[in-house]
């Protein structure tokens, strides 16, 4: 369903993706893990074409975003659902604003559905009777449960994760990672995510890849890899840091 | 020193360049799809309504000084009475379109720059693109079709406060003759004036939304690219209507010319 093929991306002078291959299938829940900054998030926004890489490709059942213009990505893109790490909620919009906003945008359907789509989705994240709340009311939790339910209530195809539980306490994480699962599970999309969060990885995830140095340094089942005696991913994964070989001044 | 010219030189044309592409995505926008009536309603309500009391303060004070000033130079030869055509044609074709723009750059091109930039820095852009929604659809045409409809009428309207405080200076203040102020007026004020307002303050409008949304859409990281964003969309709308003013007029009096 998504294949990225040899993406190279330069940001400034530094190289955050140098290669980067892996294909993903329709259905799959994967988590890219990496260190901060590595450049998982640049990746996952070239999975929906909001970054265009230098080199490489992004193919999206076998289009290539590269070869699309910013109107013709938004009929892609119509397939996707996006969380941001900042939920990046419209804060002039009302959560039911902000939910049903693409549905207003195509008129397909009768304001009374809207409404009802809305109330499914919204209750989905379990935040039902929240509609008239502005984003500003709202906990950084709740804002992201916001946000799932504006990245699911069109029925995406693929479901993309940035850091999902970043910034959030251990119970609001958990709930943001069961609500995860609960969309992949209920909606039969294609989960992925990327967290550098290992907990949250176990819990949302049948695949890892983990992205080191701008390249796909390894794939497979959630399990193989949380219990990898490799160096780099047995590091990674139980936060070991590398010992510090300067003197210190 | 030339090495720093030319950077900016090509930073210019870049920028340009990058202006001219959202001018015709802006065009297309408009030919094909119909913008969302809720949204250019909310921005004639914050572009027109909310700016009459600054425009028509602006409009007052020039209208006033203008006229003031016109009668101690028109005094020494006696023609005081020419003071209203003076003001009138400078206020219509001249003054009413630039003063106008300038104060909507300012509070409007200000706040449209502000208010992009910071939803470009919270990555609420990407996520209207995710929403498969074009920016330029949902966001500058809006703004767009709202200023360049406010403009003309809020020029008109200062012009029409203006000219009626100079009016009041004038008679009350400055002892010129009633019935000759409004006679030189209608005289010697064309109604070529009153379009040559019009058009430009069509083309400022216009002007103000594309600048302003162009540098809020292209705004840099964190607060001080906001902030930078904002006051490069002040200058450069500012500079810009300056700078069209005189080739608008130029070519707007030649194109009018009986």
């Amino acid at each position: 369903m998504i294949e990225v093929r040899d993406l190279h991306k330069t940001l400034g002078t530094q190289r955050v993706l140098c290669g980067t291959t892996f294909s993903i299938e329709e259905g799959e829940a994967v988590v890219i893990i990496g260190r901060s900054g590595g450049g998982k998030s640049v990746l996952l926004k070239h999975l929906i074409g909001l970054m265009t890489p230098d080199s490489g490709k992004v193919l999206v059942n076998g289009e290539d975003l590269a070869c699309l213009n910013e109107r013709s990505l938004l009929r892609v893109r119509r397939q996707f659902g996006m969380l941001f790490q900042t939920a990046a909620l419209f804060d002039s919009l009302s959560v039911f604003d902000n939910v049903s906003f693409l549905l207003r945008r195509e008129r397909r359907q009768t304001d009374g559905e809207i409404r009802r789509l809305v109330s499914e989705a919204l209750d989905m994240v379990e935040l039902a009777g929240i509609e008239q709340k502005m984003p500003g009311e709202l906990s950084g939790g709740m804002r992201k449960r916001v946000g799932l339910a504006r990245a699911i209530i069109h029925r995406p195809a693929v479901v993309l994760y940035d850091e999902p539980t970043t910034g959030l306490d251990p119970i609001a994480a958990a709930r943001i990672d069961q609500l995860i699962r609960r969309v992949w599970g209920h909606l039969k999309v294609t989960s992925i995510a990327v967290t550098h969060d290992m907990k949250s990885a176990r819990t949302i995830s049948d695949r890892i890849l983990m992205l080191h140095e701008g390249e796909i340094y390894a794939s497979g089942p959630t399990a193989d890899i949380l219990s990898s005696s490799d160096p780099v991913l047995n590091h990674f994964v139980n936060g070991i840091a590398e010992p510090r070989t300067a003197p210190i001044n | 020193m030339l090495p720093k010219f030319q950077r900016h030189f090509r930073e210019f044309l870049r920028e340009l360049g990058e202006l001219s592409v959202l001018v015709i995505e802006a065009a297309r926008s408009l030919r094909y799809r119909t913008p969302s009536c809720r949204e250019v309603l909310a921005q004639m309500y914050f572009v027109g309504v909310r700016s009459q009391s600054v425009v028509m303060t602006t409009g007052a004070a020039t209208g006033m000084v203008l006229c003031a000033q016109t009668f101690f130079q028109f005094h020494k030869f006696k023609m005081e009475s020419a003071t209203g055509a003076v003001v009138s044609v400078g206020m219509s074709s001249e003054l009413g379109p630039v003063l106008a723009g300038l104060m909507l750059t300012a509070r409007v091109g200000a706040s449209m720059a502000a208010e992009l930039g910071t939803m470009k820095v919270t990555e609420q852009i990407d996520a209207l693109r995710t929403l498969a929604t074009h920016p330029v659809d949902y966001l500058v045409v809006p703004r767009l079709i709202a200023c360049t409809l406010a403009a003309p009428l809020l020029t008109a309207q200062a012009v029409v406060v203006g000219i009626a405080a100079s009016y009041a200076v004038g008679i009350h203040l400055l002892g010129i003759s009633g019935p000759y102020y409004m006679a030189n007026i209608d005289r010697y004020t064309d109604p070529s004036d009153v379009m040559i307002g019009m058009i430009k303050a069509t083309v400022f409008g216009a002007v103000i939304a594309l600048v302003s949304c162009y540098k809020g859409l292209t705004c840099s990281h964190g607060a001080e690219g906001v902030g930078r964003a904002t006051t490069d969309a002040v200058v450069a709308a500012s500079i810009t209507i300056l700078v069209s003013n005189f080739f608008l007029t130029v070519f707007l009096t030649r194109l009018f010319a009986p």
